[in-house]
């Protein structure tokens, strides 16, 4: 242990800049609430002055009656970790996941049964996507970034997370961000720009949010003991200053009226097609692909015992997906108005992401030599491993699909969304499921989690339900595809529309049970998560864990 | 300035510029006396706790 640090304390400027600014906004709600033509965007400013209110009685409480002094462990490294964010992270982290699911795999089943729309506006197909969408990318997703971002970041920098108060407004903000949009798009509001529907208030608070985590993050890495800034964090940084970027440019709107929800975008036509899927493609890249790369070069090598395969790999990793995939977006638009060579550029950079893709995947497999007979010990491992196989072969069949002549076959059918779930379930959830089970035990100072049989029970029940849904998808596309484009002798059409429809139907079953063994399997993960953190079972709580310091 | 003005710009200087950025990132992961500073990074996820 080194010199003994002392406890973190809250600067009271801080304290009261910070009320006084949610002071403001709670007042600018007000306002809204009471100028509005919109029930729904009332009810956001509802929402959002109980939410500052909150916020101010919250930030007002820390370190109340304890002299600014907040309350936190000691690690043997010697320094205070903010930790309690990173709890407060995982535990949403793993709310949103079952609730994303969940509604996915219900929307799955309404394209099968379309019945169960069930008539309403708040449920049908239209409004649910989105609420799906949204909840598995940015709350799961977003949550499991956030929080182990801010667990890498303060361990690889030795150095605890900056400010006190920001990031406890990250994680608040993001939540308020989430429940500002879900409810939005239940109760209508939506600008239709896909992964992008939130309208310009949530931008807005989005935005600002946004931006104090590249400041807490920035902060974290200034305050670093080491000199070299290890590689998850680039991947973080990558992550969090591109999808800032993104944002911005993509949401550029001007809204009809500062009390009314809608808004016009600033670009038009063409134009505004290519922006959005410049954002569009770079929101697959930047944030499902990029931070949770930042995952991979932390975890991994952390669960395996062993380095990082080759470093070096790592670095050409990095600066080739920064090269490369901001140019990929135009093979979304393959045989639109956009221009023939821009489409051609997005599809030559896609197939050169081939490259740099399989590179890290082989990379973060091979950090296993030397530890593969831990796979047979060890299901979160398994978990973690399975989860860059399925990143090799989404990696692998994306830039195949941006091929032009393929396109021409895949696009618009169930090709793409068995190819987004592959990456979608494979890679991005499993490394996050992975991250999860890491995090609990480590978190709550437990030996171990509650049941590493569970863990294997979920493997297998969520792997069976990925292969279901990503073999229906390729069956129902590939035969979507073929049926669109088959003509009889005389050169008419040779199915009508609905024929495509009828005949996807099995398939659709298929793919809802397989999405329903994967929701399953997530409420297992809850499960074993929550006697992890409850410490029960294998979950004993460490002996060396330091009780929190009073003074 | 006109649209060929940028795009001519975008086609050579800006290409040059990114190349240039990216061939400095590859020597720098390549540059034979950084090889023991990523080796003890490579590590680093394996520092106690």
């Amino acid at each position: 242990m080194t010199s003994l640090a002392s406890l973190p304390t809250i600067n009271n400027l801080a304290k009261s800049l910070t009320s006084l600014c949610l002071g403001i906004g709670a007042l600018l709600a007000l306002m809204i609430v009471t100028k509005t033509t919109s029930a729904p965007m009332a009810f956001h400013g509802y929402l959002m002055i109980a939410a500052f209110v909150l916020g101010i009685i919250a930030i007002l409480n820390m370190g109340f009656n304890n002299n600014g002094k907040i309350k936190a462990d000691l690690s043997p490294s010697g320094v205070y970790y903010n930790d309690t964010v990173i709890k407060a992270g995982v535990i949403a982290a793993a709310f949103w996941g079952v609730a994303g699911f969940l509604v996915g795999d219900v929307i799955a089943w309404q394209l099968a049964f379309p019945a169960l729309n069930f008539d309403l506006p708040w449920t049908n197909f239209g409004r649910l996507r989105p609420l799906h969408t949204s909840a598995v990318i940015f709350a799961f997703g977003g949550n499991v970034l956030i929080a182990t971002s801010f667990y890498v970041v303060q361990r690889t920098s030795k150095a605890r997370l900056a400010g006190e108060i920001a990031p406890w407004f990250v994680f608040w903000g993001y939540q308020l961000f989430i429940v500002l949009a879900a409810t939005g798009y239940l109760l209508g509001i939506t600008q239709g720009k896909e992964y992008a529907e939130p309208e310009w208030y949530v931008d807005l608070w989005l935005t600002i949010v946004w931006v104090t985590y590249l400041l807490v993050f920035l902060g974290t890495l200034v305050r670093r003991k080491e000199p070299h800034i290890f590689v998850a964090n680039w991947f973080y940084l990558a992550f969090i200053v591109t999808v800032a970027m993104l944002h911005l440019v993509n949401n550029m709107s001007m809204p009809v009226s500062f009390t009314e929800p809608k808004s016009y975008v600033l670009f038009s036509g063409v134009q505004d097609a290519l922006t959005q899927w410049w954002y569009g493609h770079n929101a697959v890249g930047f944030f499902l692909t990029a931070g949770f790369l930042g995952i991979m070069y932390y975890f991994v090598p952390k669960r395996a015992e062993r380095p990082i395969y080759s470093y070096r790999l790592s670095i050409v990793h990095f600066w080739s997906l920064i090269f490369l995939y901001i140019w990929a977006g135009p093979h979304h638009l393959h045989y639109t108005a956009l221009p023939e060579w821009a489409q051609t550029l997005g599809m030559t950079f896609s197939i050169i992401l081939w490259m740099p893709s399989w590179g890290g995947m082989i990379n973060g497999l091979m950090t296993l030599s030397g530890a593969w007979d831990k796979l047979r010990t060890d299901p979160v491992l398994k978990m973690m491993v399975v989860s860059l196989a399925f990143y090799g072969m989404s990696t692998f069949e994306g830039p195949l699909m941006s091929i032009k002549a393929v396109n021409s076959l895949s696009h618009y059918t169930d090709w793409t969304v068995g190819h987004v779930h592959s990456g979608a379930l494979g890679w991005v959830a499993y490394v996050s499921f992975g991250a999860l089970y890491c995090l609990f035990p480590w978190l709550w100072k437990r030996k171990d989690l509650y049941s590493l049989k569970l863990v294997n029970i979920h493997f297998w029940i969520s792997t069976i339900g990925i292969v279901l849904y990503i073999c229906a998808m390729w069956v129902s596309g590939i035969m979507q595809g073929l049926m669109w484009r088959a003509y009889d002798s005389l050169g008419f059409l040779e199915y009508s529309f609905v024929e495509t429809v009828e005949a996807m139907h099995p398939y659709y079953i298929i793919r809802a049970a397989g999405g329903l063994l994967f929701v399953i399997g997530s409420l297992v993960m809850v499960y074993n998560l929550w006697k992890t953190a409850r410490g029960e079972g294998n979950a004993v709580t460490l002996d060396n864990a330091r009780p929190a310091l009073a003074q | 300035m006109t649209h060929q003005d940028v795009a001519n710009f975008a086609e050579s200087w800006g290409l040059a510029f990114l190349f240039g950025m990216f061939a400095i990132a590859i020597i720098y992961a390549l540059w034979p006396n950084n090889k023991t500073k990523f080796t003890k990074a490579a590590h680093r996820p394996l520092d106690e706790e």
